[in-house]
């Protein structure tokens, strides 16, 4: 019977290393890759041979414009991030304490929103921002990124408000305060920690967007990180630069990683509140 | 509340509606009648539709074949190893941290970054076929372009499903399978009896988020083996394709009928759930209590425990 028992505690490690290895190999392989100099950057080995920031230096040589970027992502899925979680406050909330008609409806469409095919939104943007002059701003690629961004917000905020109960505005409201009132001094405090879940989600969302950056650019100084990544170019035209891709790909990660690792019991909460339903 | 519908309407209604005009118009082109570059795009009426099902169809019906191939079995793939992760986790005790944070890792890494990441693993010299043994050119065309596709999807997104599973496990009261021992049902039978059917609702919410994920990829394909190539195109690339070169009128045909595709599935989806998508959004607590009394649809339930 123990034989047993032990049996199966090593099968269930050997399960939780296999989960493991196939979450963090490639990962793994990307923070190799980039730390290999140029002339072993084929190499398989699983530690670098000799560790090299060569790939770090080329990834901020001035004519990839990597920091540009950077610099480029964080305002657009910033903005997109504050507005996005502005709106959805109120929203979340009315959704969460108010009675009104049709409520069941309104929420499903915001809901089925953030499951529309982008494409669909980018077609038609693309022209219109062609013809008023939009292409090659941050706006362009803020107002379409607010169709996925907005409606995972008011989704997660939703849950975070049904979860307090009703008997903290009513208390306020016998002490006096208005629902507004409530809302600001009794509420907005309590959902800190739901409202900064949802923003860590919204922001990585935002961050992690391609097509619409890929479409509404075509001047490199206002491409964010994916989209520059992806155009990186080599020594020569045919040579793909992996070692500064990757390299590149790690820094854009990497904060992303820290982010998960400092709050991954929180964002866990969030993303199954959010879909779990 | 308004504002955020009045944000959803700019960004989303108006832009859909948008694209249905747009696409009964055709490509700028020579006028007829002057000879002269026209500056207006001509109305086609169904035209666009007209050619999809007609001669520019080929293109089309090749992307929509491989979009389909692409959700079917990426989704398939992601659900099975999804569950077993799930079932490891749920089992777990000790190191459950570390593969809660791993987990999240594919999740968090922006699929543009991976999808470069995974081009540089399918290198011909890279480490897949240093693995394999093989000297397989995988991000040339053919079958094999599929499978790297379905690959670092399938490594993308299955943690995701397998974290919703884990939730959905996580409400099952101990005692179900106390009785279930007690009756002397085995491991297996406990899995096909108790198991999966108690975490169906939280799974098929999740498949359905991951099928409508999977309609619209783009950024994948794109960056690992490019665009404009045929055994990857995805209905997604065909349209951007076509709107970045100023066909404006076709791109927004397909866009539409993605858009219906897309919307198609949901629907069917939806049916299956049952109406519950949308959970309990009942305001005040009175008529949750209410509620309680009812038998709970099992989708609510899972969105109260997993709270």
């Amino acid at each position: 019977m123990t034989a047993t028992v032990k049996w199966r505690t090593w099968l269930l490690y050997l399960g939780v290393a296999a989960v493991v290895a196939y979450c963090l190999a490639p990962f793994y392989w990307m923070l190799v890759s980039s730390l290999r100099s140029t002339s072993d950057i084929f190499d398989t080995s699983l530690l670098p041979t000799s560790v090299s920031f060569e790939n770090y230096r080329a990834v901020f040589s001035p004519s990839q414009g990597f920091g540009r970027a950077l610099l480029n992502s964080l305002i657009v899925s910033g903005t997109t991030t504050v507005l996005a979680l502005l709106l959805a406050t109120f929203t979340a909330y009315a959704m969460a304490r108010l009675q009104f008609r049709f409520k069941r409806l309104i929420l499903t469409l915001i809901i089925a929103t953030s499951m529309f095919p982008v494409v669909s939104i980018v077609v038609p943007l693309l022209k219109l921002f062609t013809d008023i002059g939009w292409i090659n701003t941050y706006q362009a690629m803020i107002v379409p990124s607010m169709s996925f961004v907005l409606p995972l917000a008011v989704w997660n905020l939703t849950t975070f408000f049904k979860q307090m109960p009703d008997e903290l505005e009513e208390a306020a409201m016998i002490d006096g305060c208005t629902r507004g009132q409530a809302f600001r001094k009794v509420i907005i405090p309590l959902a800190a920690p739901g409202i900064f879940t949802t923003a860590i989600i919204a922001f990585i969302a935002a961050w992690n967007e391609f097509l619409i950056a890929l479409s509404m650019t075509n001047r490199p100084s206002i491409q964010t990180a994916p989209v520059a990544i992806s155009k990186f170019t080599g020594a020569t035209q045919f040579d793909i630069p992996f070692g500064s891709q990757m390299a590149a790909g790690v820094l854009v990660t990497v904060p992303l990683v820290i982010m998960v690792l400092i709050f991954q019991r929180r964002i866990v909460a969030g993303l199954t509140a959010g879909a779990a339903k | 509340m308004s504002p955020t519908l009045l944000v959803l309407t700019v960004v989303v209604l108006y832009p859909t509606v948008m694209a249905f005009t747009e696409s009964l118009y055709g490509a700028k082109g020579l006028d007829p009648k002057t000879g002269f570059i026209s500056d207006t795009e001509p109305f086609v009426g169904l035209q666009n539709y007209a050619d999809i099902f007609g001669q520019a169809g080929d293109r089309f019906w090749n992307a929509f074949w491989n979009t389909t191939f692409f959700t079917v079995v990426t989704v398939g793939l992601e659900t099975l190893i999804g569950l077993a992760m799930a079932l490891i986790m749920h089992k777990a005790f000790s190191g459950r941290a570390l593969v809660r944070a791993s987990i999240l890792i594919p999740w968090a890494v922006p699929t543009a970054i991976s999808g470069l990441l995974w081009r540089w693993i399918f290198n011909s010299d890279g480490i897949a076929n240093a693995l394999l043994g093989q000297q397989v050119l995988w991000t040339t065309e053919g079958f094999h372009a599929k499978v790297a596709v379905i690959i670092a999807e399938v490594w993308k997104t299955a943690p995701f499903i397998g974290l919703l599973v884990l939730a959905g496990l996580q409400v099952i009261p101990k005692e179900v399978y106390e009785a279930a021992r007690i009756d002397g049902a085995g491991p297996l039978a406990q899995f096909w009896r108790i198991t999966l059917p108690l975490v169906k609702p939280a799974l098929l919410v999740a498949v359905l988020f991951r099928c409508l994920d999977a309609l619209r990829m783009f950024d994948l394909p794109y960056l690992l083996i490019g665009a404009q190539k045929n055994s990857v195109e995805t209905l997604s690339m065909l349209a951007q394709n076509e709107a970045s070169n100023v066909r404006f009128g076709p791109a927004a045909a397909y866009a539409v009928l993605l858009f219906i595709y897309v919307f198609l599935i949901a629907l069917g989806f939806v049916r299956l759930l049952g109406t519950d998508l949308v959970g309990d959004v009942g305001g005040p607590r009175k008529t949750k209590r209410n509620n309680k009394l009812r038998p709970a649809s099992p989708a609510a339930g899972s969105a109260e425990a997993s709270a």
